[in-house]
């Protein structure tokens, strides 16, 4: 690939950058729009730019948005190029997501388990119908309070796990993998898998998790529990040699329980697939629970045939980032480039005249 | 007083005290400090300065450790004329948080303030941190499904 | 002990960023000195050492440190939450005098930018024994005088330089001056 360096579009810059800011401004008769309103009152967003650039600030998730009028990934980027600038004070604990502040919590395999199924802020069971009292400022409610408080809520697996009907967590006491500091390399491990599903894009692992239900990889999912609420988070600098809480997160964690038939090494029994990411995001956690059980394939010995199973695929193409680099690399100028192939073309067409 | 020899001992109180500073408005916090009477100098170690902690969650929930991603956080380290040191790492980018935080994990430290200052400062803290949890936990409750089972149609 | 906590750089970001284009330079053009300025080090550390520690170490580079360094050791730690590691593991050695080098991390064929980075305090990098640098970054050869090497240092310094592009860097440091040795440098005594 060849690029010639001209110059001469300084000005044009200029001036598309001008109404590039005049546009993302829109018509001064309306007010203009705050970061604490976008952080507020469109906190999906927010959480989808805080969980694909990695980096969980809700004020800064809210200034990407307004920056790239909406757009999302354009704001997942700005918050990519934002971290670079920061120095890493320190890596955490692994969060505590059994003691999670449970503001959602619903099971797909046990209606009446320990602690109950708990709804939370949820579009479920509403009619998808445009509400159009929303184009005038409404007034809500306040949420009801129930005097009832919540009860203990031990984790899905955790009950399964008691009859050993499902495979337990296995823990190795090693350094996490981290694509932000090495380059990929494979076959990659479950735990870079995770790092990469958790920041990658939520259409595109919501693509990969949907062809695995539809046949290409699948192994018959049930949604084991969907955690959504508060953990704190907890580091240990150096100077104090003590773990310090530093605040809270709000994640949303996927259990995914798939059928295993048994293989030569191991009983018939009930597989998992983990899904774990930054905000209330339902969709890319479960998403996310589906592919990382597909990309254990090879590992539980079954059949790597399809999409979502191969490692490699799913890894080089989740981050939304990178292929909205390479995509739109294509517009760059390739005169060069064109021009050698428009002499081929023609010197083909001559000889086969 | 040594920060050193006192950090060698994980202290449950200490440990307390920082976790309600991390969470609590610098506005709050400095509101109630200026009910604390005449507060020592500080001189700032270290910072404020802006930062990032990697989140790590366990594949499962339970199992092996992996990166979750990045969280902003702020940190400062003082030390007071009276010679305490305190230290703040706090969700976020706000940097006077983290140096009024730091400021009070010093004189917390100070056993001739550190009952006044735990019932003007961190006591109220708390309880308006305990009252926000409360009520979310009880707004989801509210969201709670009693199952009832409906009556057999068919004979 | 309170005392361990003195200030880092007064103007973080700023005395940083001069330090850390200072030693881009020293390892661009071997044997170039440079000034740093914004810190006063912890005894035994010179200033030079401790801004250079500063800049490059923090909590992800494993740092060995010379023992006959431990007064400065909370110091480190506290501004720069650098992992202490034994020598095989560290990214930078903290040294007062040349630590065997054999003991450190050379990097791999895939990976040589992971060997490690020993930053020697020495006595002085503007007299003492005078040696010729030769290599990438120097049109002529360079003659250096350091005073706090071994007297058998180019002979060992040879023996890291052949392993290239394995090999140590070495960063000097003397009062608040600076220069470094890249390993690409070949060193003989003048």
């Amino acid at each position: 690939m060849a690029y010639v360096a001209v110059k001469g579009g300084e000005k044009a810059i200029d001036n598309a950058h001008a109404w590039l800011a005049r546009e993302r401004r829109g018509d001064t008769v309306h007010p203009v729009l705050s970061v604490a309103q976008i952080e507020e009152q469109l906190g999906r967003s927010v959480d989808r730019v805080m969980a694909e650039g990695s980096l969980y600030d809700r004020e800064l998730a809210a200034l990407a948005i307004k920056q790239a009028q909406g757009d999302l990934i354009e704001a997942a980027f700005l918050i990519r190029a934002y971290r670079t600038t920061l120095p890493r004070f320190a890596h955490s604990r692994p969060v505590e997501t059994a003691a999670m502040r449970i503001e959602r919590r619903v099971s797909a395999v046990f209606k009446d388990l320990p602690g109950g199924q708990v709804l939370g802020p949820t579009y479920d069971y509403t009619h998808r119908l445009l509400d159009f009292s929303l184009l005038d400022d409404e007034a809500v409610a306040p949420a009801t309070r129930s005097p009832h408080p919540l009860e203990p809520m031990p984790r899905v697996p955790d009950i399964l796990g008691q009859e050993g009907l499902i495979e337990p967590d296995t823990s190795a006491e090693q350094e996490p993998g981290d694509l932000t500091r090495e380059p990929l390399t494979f076959p990659a491990d479950r735990d870079v898998r995770l790092q990469a599903l958790a920041r990658g894009d939520e259409g595109f692992i919501l693509g990969l998790g949907y062809s695995t239900q539809r046949g290409y990889g699948g192994s018959h999912p049930f949604a084991g529990e969907i955690r959504m609420g508060e953990v704190s988070v907890e580091i240990e600098p150096a100077e104090l040699g003590f773990s310090i809480d530093i605040g809270d997160l709000v994640l949303t964690e996927c259990q995914m329980v798939n059928q295993f038939k048994g293989s030569k090494t191991v009983p018939p029994q009930f597989t998992r697939g983990y899904g774990l990411i930054f905000g209330f995001g339902e969709r890319k956690a479960m998403s996310m629970a589906l592919v990382d059980r597909a990309m254990r394939a090879g590992e539980l010995g079954e059949d790597v045939t399809a999409p979502a199973q191969n490692i490699e695929f799913v890894l080089y193409h989740s981050d939304n980032i990178e292929a909205t680099g390479f995509v739109e690399h294509l517009k760059l100028p390739h005169y060069v480039d064109f021009q050698s192939e428009l002499q081929n073309v023609r010197r083909m067409r001559e000889s086969a005249a | 007083m040594t920060d050193s020899a006192r950090s060698t001992h994980p202290d449950p109180a200490r440990r307390r005290w920082m976790a309600v500073l991390a969470r609590a408005e610098a506005d709050r916090i400095a509101k109630l400090l200026a009910h604390c009477g005449n507060l020592p100098a500080h001189t700032i170690i270290r910072g404020p300065e802006g930062g990032l902690v990697m989140v790590r969650g366990r594949a499962g929930g339970g199992g092996s450790a992996f990166n979750l991603g990045e969280m902003t956080v702020t940190r400062c380290t003082v030390r007071t004329e009276t010679g305490f040191i305190g230290h703040a790492y706090v969700a976020g980018r706000e940097e006077r948080r983290a140096e009024l935080a730091a400021l009070v994990d010093a004189l917390m430290q100070d056993n001739d303030r550190n009952t006044e200052v735990e019932t003007r400062v961190i006591t109220p803290l708390e309880r308006q941190q305990m009252e926000r949890k409360a009520e979310r936990a009880s707004n989801a409750a509210a969201t709670r499904v009693q199952f009832f089972a409906m009556q057999t149609m068919r004979t | 002990m309170s005392n361990d906590l003195s200030p880092a750089f007064a103007d973080p970001i700023a005395d940083a960023q001069s330090c850390f284009r200072s030693v881009l330079d020293a390892m661009a053009r071997p044997g170039h000195r440079h000034a740093t300025s914004g810190v006063s080090a912890p005894a035994p550390l010179c200033d030079a050492a401790a801004a250079v520690l500063l800049t490059l170490a923090d909590h992800e580079t494993p740092l060995w440190l010379d023992p006959a360094a431990a007064d400065a050791s909370v110091w480190i730690t506290f501004h720069t939450g650098a992992p202490a590691a034994p020598p095989a593991q560290a990214m930078f050695a903290m040294a007062l005098s040349l630590p065997d080098l054999t003991h450190l991390s050379v990097g791999t064929d895939e990976t040589p930018e992971t060997s490690a980075t020993v930053i020697l305090q020495v006595a002085s990098l503007t007299t003492g024994q005078r040696y010729v640098l030769e290599g990438p970054g120097l049109r002529e050869p360079k003659v250096v005088a350091i005073d706090g090497l071994p007297p058998d240092f180019a002979a060992i310094w040879q023996r890291n330089h052949a392993q290239y592009p394995l090999g140590v860097d070495l960063i000097l440091c003397a009062g608040n001056q600076l220069t470094a040795l890249p390993r690409s440098v070949s060193i003989k005594d003048a």
